[in-house]
């Protein structure tokens, strides 16, 4: 039987608009979110929820390599070899929300993830259970959806409040500017979320910028929570946004705080982490005292916590996933101020499978109101998965690369690695909400440069090193830049510098003094203009009306035999 | 730190603060005695030389913070203390600058041998502090990374 384009898509939509058979919660355990409590202190995390209010969908990547002493380990372990690794059963519910495996029809199987109106309910649920607990909130929270850029955050500053989150740390929220973040912590979340960087210090003479923790009694046992705030942003994000603050890794002022802590009498020291889950892992194993490191930053989606050995004793670290996708549970029991058993569970935020929240629905729906015109216009209509996360270009990526290319009359494009950005099913409308969901920065301008083909090879070498360099200290957790119209060899048995090889552009080798026109879009620098990257991409959309399948423009990948962060 | 030292030591400048205070020997910090040959060295062994650190051996006693990552390669901050008796001096080193030598500081007067200060680095390399004391050199090095920026997250 074949199908012209036409009949095709109407089928998808037919797929899609039949959720009531597919979605049914039928095709969930009845038992899904009855988890018995355990202990009497639990701690509740989310992160890197990239202010995604509404269900959505989030494929997990097919590629998430390790180097080094990640190989082969968690968070590095992608599809089969996760289910394997954490005996999830393949097909399950449960294989849906932790891997990419034959993603489109699980996606309309057991139907989206996340959205704070149904997180809200499943928070009360657990806490219910849990008297006590504590929400803790690792931080992306402001960033990464229309509403929340529109608002500078303020609609994700009030969810977060109503959902009740008790402590936070950030990275992304100050790309809304030193003096935005300063003003919520002081006044929105005052006497109510405690903001905790650990690792913020004022460039000048080094003082605390933000509390460095808190001890919270639970059930009558002193839990401090330490907060570590993405070591680099004024790296990875424009440094102008907090030109006065400095951050880092600092060990030595991390093992103080842990010490400063114990000394007060807190029998459970946590830290909220935004480093990173190789930093996380690396960290935990040279600083004494931590009993467990929350982490996000790095989007890891990791069922079990890791156990690291140090001088002091052992540290869980866990990594709770992006978008609204997940909660954590951490129940410890605490006897004598010991730790004397723990339980954790990395649950799903299946939208489908938990009513709404009323109070909070409604605050979503009185945020969303001013702005549903525009977040609800069609641009167009895609024919292939669209999604972002990866090592390596995702689809969506290619869509901006594509535009990019297209519009500016660019030889290549290079668009940011970022983790954020949803993902949509074959038959889906793109509307003006979801190109935002993979924009949404407060830097979004488009630029187009003459570059060398030296300086292209050297930009691609420094950001691979971000992601590959084998000192996880030395890593900033982002994906690879995504690049359209130059293919390239990645070797990765290789140190810095000698990774990339073989840079073509239409068949021919890239030469390394000729000039080259690159598009890009998120530059860090200061005062620098263009038009904002949803402006030409949604341009592009509207003119091609149907997006088909994109081609991938992946780099052939040398020195990954056996590596199981590859699918 | 109180409004009003921070103040003080912005006016005053920290490092005037320390020479006034008789920790740094003047003549080094302003540079009379100018070691024209250990600046202008363009490797890291030739400068260690003709400054008057060679043959340093690697020491734990020292200790070097420096960023595992630079916020800005134009002003690394880095800082050193030695702990070993009789520090008479303390240089820093940035293995892939042009010049490699970048600072070459004296104590006097039994000044307590700490130094904080920015460095500016060309690209990712290994940063050296080295140290005379009684007699003997001395040194310790960690890798500073610099790197475009962007992409993160």
């Amino acid at each position: 039987m074949s199908m012209n384009r036409r009949e095709f898509l109407q089928l998808l939509a037919m797929a899609a608009a039949s959720g009531l058979a597919l979605d049914s919660r039928s095709v969930f355990a009845s038992d899904h979110y009855d988890l018995p409590p355990f202990g009497n202190v639990s701690l509740l995390h989310m992160t890197d929820c990239h202010a995604q209010l509404m269900p959505i969908y989030f494929r997990e990547p097919n590629v998430n390599i390790g180097v080094g002493s990640g190989k082969n380990k968690p968070p590095h372990l992608v599809g089969e070899h996760l289910l394997k690794a954490f005996g999830i059963p393949p097909g399950s519910a449960d294989a849906y929300a932790f891997t990419y495996l034959d993603f489109e029809h699980a996606a309309r199987t057991y139907g989206k993830v996340g959205g704070f109106a149904h997180l809200a309910t499943l928070v009360k649920k657990i806490r219910a259970s849990r008297p006590g607990s504590l929400l803790l909130d690792g931080g992306d929270s402001w960033q990464g959806s229309a509403t929340s850029l529109w608002t500078k955050g303020q609609d994700m500053v009030d969810a977060c409040k109503l959902l009740g989150v008790d402590v936070m740390t950030g990275h992304w929220e100050f790309t809304f500017g030193a003096d935005r973040v300063k003003h919520v912590v002081d006044n929105d979340f005052k006497g109510k979320i405690d903001f905790l960087a650990q690792n913020i210090q004022t460039a000048d003479f080094g003082d605390p910028v933000f509390e460095h923790y808190v001890i919270k009694e639970i059930n009558g046992v002193p839990v401090a929570i330490i907060g570590q705030a993405f070591p680099y942003t004024p790296v990875a994000n424009p440094k102008y946004m907090t030109p006065d603050w400095t951050f880092g890794i600092h060990e030595d002022s991390m093992q103080q705080t842990v010490d400063e802590a114990r000394a007060k009498g807190a029998a459970v020291v946590v830290v909220l982490s935004h480093n990173g889950m190789d930093a996380d892992l690396k960290m935990a194993g040279r600083i004494r005292g931590i009993d467990a490191i929350l982490g996000g930053h790095t989007h890891d989606g990791v069922p079990q916590p890791s156990i690291v050995k140090n001088p002091g004793g052992q540290t869980l670290v866990t990594n709770a996933g992006s978008n609204g996708k997940f909660l954590g549970v951490l129940d410890l029991d605490v006897r004598k101020g010991r730790i004397a058993g723990y339980n954790y569970k990395l649950l799903p935020v299946f939208s489908n499978l938990l009513a709404p929240d009323p109070e909070m629905s409604a605050l979503i729906r009185k945020v969303r109101a001013p702005y549903e015109d525009k977040l609800s216009e069609k641009l167009a209509v895609t024919e292939g998965l669209l999604y972002r996360r990866g090592n390596f270009n995702g689809t969506f990526d290619q869509l901006i690369l594509d535009a990019l290319i297209e519009t500016k009359g660019a030889d290549a494009a290079f668009s940011p690695g970022f983790r954020w950005g949803t993902t949509l099913l074959p038959g889906e409308d793109i509307t003006m909400e979801h190109l935002m969901d993979q924009t949404a920065i407060t830097y979004p301008q488009t630029t187009v440069t003459e570059m060398t083909g030296q300086t292209v090879k050297d930009i691609l070498e420094d950001v691979l090193d971000n992601l590959f360099n084998p000192d996880p200290y030395k890593q900033q957790g982002g994906d690879m830049v995504r690049v359209g119209g130059v293919t390239y060899t990645c070797d990765l048995s290789q140190g810095f510098g000698k990774r990339i090889n073989n840079l073509m552009l239409n068949g021919k080798p890239l030469e390394a003094g000729k000039k080259y026109r690159i598009a890009g879009w998120a530059p860090i620098a200061e005062g620098v203009k263009g038009e904002p990257i949803w402006e030409v991409v949604s341009a592009y959309l509207r003119d091609k009306k149907v997006i088909t399948p994109r081609k991938l423009n992946l780099p052939r990948l040398v020195g990954v035999e056996g590596n199981q962060g590859i699918a | 730190m109180n409004q009003m030292r921070r103040a003080f030591l912005k006016g005053a400048g920290a490092l005037a603060a320390l020479l006034s205070a008789g920790l740094l020997d003047p003549i080094a910090a302003f540079a009379a005695t100018w070691n024209k040959t250990a600046f202008s060295a363009k490797t890291l062994e030739d400068a260690m030389q003709a400054a008057g650190y060679g043959n340093a051996v690697e020491s734990p006693d020292i200790l070097l913070k420096v960023p595992d990552i630079a916020e800005d390669g134009a002003i690394v901050p880095v800082e050193a203390t030695s702990n070993i008796p009789d520090t008479v001096s303390m240089a820093f080193f940035s293995e892939k600058n042009p010049n490699p030598l970048v600072a070459d500081f004296t104590f006097s007067n039994g000044a307590e041998p700490f130094l904080a200060t920015h460095i500016k680095m060309a690209k990712t390399c290994i940063v050296r502090v080295a140290v005379k004391a009684g007699g003997k050199n001395y040194m310790t090095n960690k890798e500073v990374k610099v790197t475009l920026g962007g992409c993160g997250g």
